[in-house]
């Protein structure tokens, strides 16, 4: 670490450690969408899509905002940006929720095709309304967020863990995810308990997308998300199904970015490729090493033709 | 006697007809993608004539509409073995970049060897590579439970970064300021065919075909192929109550999956460039789901699909140099609908099974009322 210009003072720790949580902060928005919808015994594989919608339709709607001052007086353009963005992640949710819950589709194929669909129509859209470029105008440097995403992101772990631990709801989720039977037998339904978690974990992706679009860059470019999707399923996982666990999760695989970037100003050579395996090789490695039990939700990925 | 004819063409209507459900899907997924270019201000009309001219137009465009369906036959074949056996394989991106790392680092090592045997060793180590990426997440199904799905999707990335590490770290090209790889030996290339003006169809794609039917053979006609299917309807436990081992199956259907699509490197490498490209695969491996899923996983019918997947890919890039609003993009929504469509098709089939049942069941009254 001596290498590195500045390491040992605290300001240089203060500002890695804000970096670590500004690169964590997609990552653990949308994996603890991740987190509910699998809780609740649905893969959300359409995560990566559902964030690259989040981000494109926020940078869009941040943009077109600003270009009427009328609107942005009313709430600013970011945050019209952060709520669309939101919203279109929780659009393709509900798509995956109605061809998997109500039609029966299977979840993973289903999720397949939503990632491909949104990798497709993002740069169709982009290029159809803003020209060669297919990235949206850069929002005023003023006009982005800063810390609130990262707020939102740290508090939303603490929040959805109080709602396992002690609320009904949250014991419902669980149930739709190891039993949904019960659900059923109590009188609850659990094609509905399925819903809320896949309409509210496409909402957190979507807000992973928009802090994409808003905070940690001015616009959205094409294939912005760049696998964090899937980094955020890996995080899940390694997190094993806990809001906290995959929080944790998100917070090492967002130091190992920001390290990559702080490495790239020294002399230490590691192939940028060595890092951008990281976040896989170590849940892959704990997977094979079988560390603690490694027990997804029982119904994870079945259907309810109960 | 009439009765029973009747009885019988019905059936085998029916029988086609659910044969063909997935066409229709995909036909709704082209229709769908149309109506997009609509919204954005293009004719469909015009859109489908440069896609048909892209793709057809000339004896070029046809070898290179060819060329684009020489992968896809490949990682189509790894995603529909796959499912035979009842596993969902979405690492064919890694298996088939897999493929090409091992193949292009052999290829490098024989430089002057006589061709004949450097093909065969490149192709021998592209199938290795390929099958080892694919043994993997099986593994992990069956040692620790993992699902296939989530452990290939991390081996598609770990892949990727171990071939741009190989790439531009072991073996980049000296000459070119592109990232890609030295040019392995002239003589080991396969030499396109004459007929398609140029465009870079090889013996690959023969290759391509061939294996489809032994594929097909082999799952149809053999005893193994009998127990891979066993274990891909069975799920549970009824393959090993008929003595059939679940793992073994398994792993022996993702290991030959990952070794089919690690052949796309015979024809990238010794086919159509002669080195490694990082990124020259659009994807190969994504677009292999919706190739075996409209085929229903026949490994005969995808070689129709993978060459219309070809074609749409051919003319996509058409449609991107003469309109000013639609990009190749479209291929990949157009893919996605088809596969979105074929997935919820389990929720409009009963609607279908249902139709199907009152449609019999008033026959077989009407039969009935006849034999008395």
């Amino acid at each position: 670490m001596g290498a590195i210009e500045g390491a040992g003072d605290a300001g240089f720790w203060l500002d890695f450690a804000l970096s670590v949580l500004r690169m964590a902060t997609p990552l653990m928005l949308a994996a603890l969408g991740g987190v509910l919808s699998e809780k609740a015994g649905v893969v959300n594989l359409a995560l990566e899509g559902q964030m690259l919608v989040g981000a494109f339709l926020a940078a869009l709607f941040a943009h077109q905002v600003q270009l009427l001052p009328a609107l942005g007086s009313f709430m600013g353009p970011a945050w019209v940006g952060w709520w669309a963005g939101g919203l279109a992640g929780m659009v393709l949710a509900l798509i995956l929720g109605f061809l998997t819950i109500t039609c029966h589709a299977q979840q993973i194929v289903t999720g397949t095709g939503l990632n491909m669909l949104a990798m497709g129509l993002c740069p169709v859209l982009a290029f159809g309304i803003y020209g060669a470029s297919g990235s949206t105008p850069s929002l005023d440097m003023g006009a982005r967020l800063t810390w609130e995403p990262t707020l939102v992101a740290l508090s939303l772990p603490l929040l959805l863990a109080a709602f396992f631990r002690w609320t009904k709801g949250g014991l419902w989720v669980k149930v739709a995810g190891e039993n949904p039977l019960v659900l059923l037998s109590s009188g609850l339904s659990p094609a509905k308990v399925r819903y809320g978690a896949v309409l509210l974990s496409g909402l957190f992706a979507g807000w992973g997308g928009a802090s994409l679009s808003l905070a940690l860059s001015s616009s959205y470019s094409r294939d912005m998300t760049a696998g964090r999707g899937f980094i955020a399923l890996a995080a899940v996982v390694l997190g094993r199904w806990h809001p906290l666990g995959a929080m944790a999760a998100c917070l090492l695989f967002g130091a190992t970015e920001a390290m990559q970037m702080r490495l790239q100003a020294t002399a230490i050579f590691v192939p940028p490729a060595l890092i951008q395996i990281f976040p896989y090789g170590v849940t892959l490695l704990v997977l094979a090493l079988g560390v603690g039990r490694m027990k997804p939700p029982r119904a994870l990925g079945q259907g309810l033709r109960l | 006697m009439e009765q029973h004819k009747w009885e019988f063409i019905k059936k085998s209507l029916f029988r086609a007809s659910s044969g063909l459900r997935p066409v229709a899907a995909a036909g709704l997924g082209l229709v769908l993608g149309l109506l997009i270019t609509a919204a954005l201000g293009e004719s469909p009309l015009n859109i489908l004539k440069i896609l048909w001219e892209g793709a057809f137009g000339s004896w070029y465009s046809v070898g290179m509409t060819l060329a684009y369906g020489t992968p896809l036959l490949f990682s189509g074949l790894a995603v529909a073995i796959g499912m035979k056996a009842g596993l969902f394989n979405i690492g064919a991106e890694g298996q088939l970049t897999m493929g090409m790392v091992t193949a292009t680092l052999v290829a490098l090592r024989l430089e002057g060897a006589p061709p004949l045997l450097a093909q065969a060793l490149i192709v021998a180590a592209a199938l290795a590579g390929g099958a080892v990426w694919g043994l993997i997440p099986a593994l992990f199904k069956i040692t620790r439970g993992s699902h296939e799905v989530l452990t290939a999707i991390m081996l598609n990335f770990v892949a990727a970064g171990i071939s741009s590490w190989v790439v531009l770290d072991l073996v980049r090209s000296t000459t070119t300021q592109n990232p890609e790889s030295q040019p392995i030996d002239q003589h080991f290339l396969l030499k396109p065919f004459e007929a398609f003006e140029g465009a870079p169809v090889s013996a690959a794609l023969v290759l391509g075909l061939l294996l489809c039917v032994l594929v097909w053979w082999v799952l149809k006609k053999t005893v193994l192929g009998y127990q891979v299917r066993a274990v891909g309807l069975g799920g549970g436990k009824a393959p090993s109550v008929a003595g059939i081992s679940v793992p073994r199956m398994q792993c022996l259907a993702m290991a030959v999956a990952g070794g089919v699509a690690g052949l796309v490197a015979v024809g990238e490498l010794l086919g159509t460039a002669g080195r490694f490209r990082l990124g020259f695969s659009p994807g190969y491996g994504f677009i292999g789901i919706p190739v075996a899923l409209v085929a229903g996983s026949h490994p005969l019918g995808l070689v129709l699909t993978a060459l219309l997947f070809g074609a749409l890919q051919k003319g996509t890039l058409d449609l991107e140099l003469e309109t000013t609003t639609v990009t190749r993009d479209l291929a990949l929504v157009i893919q996605a609908l088809m596969i979105i469509a074929i997935a919820s098709e389990a929720g409009w089939s009963p609607l279908v099974r249902f139709l199907r049942q009152k449609f019999l069941k008033a026959k077989d009254r009407e039969a009935d009322h006849g034999g008395h």
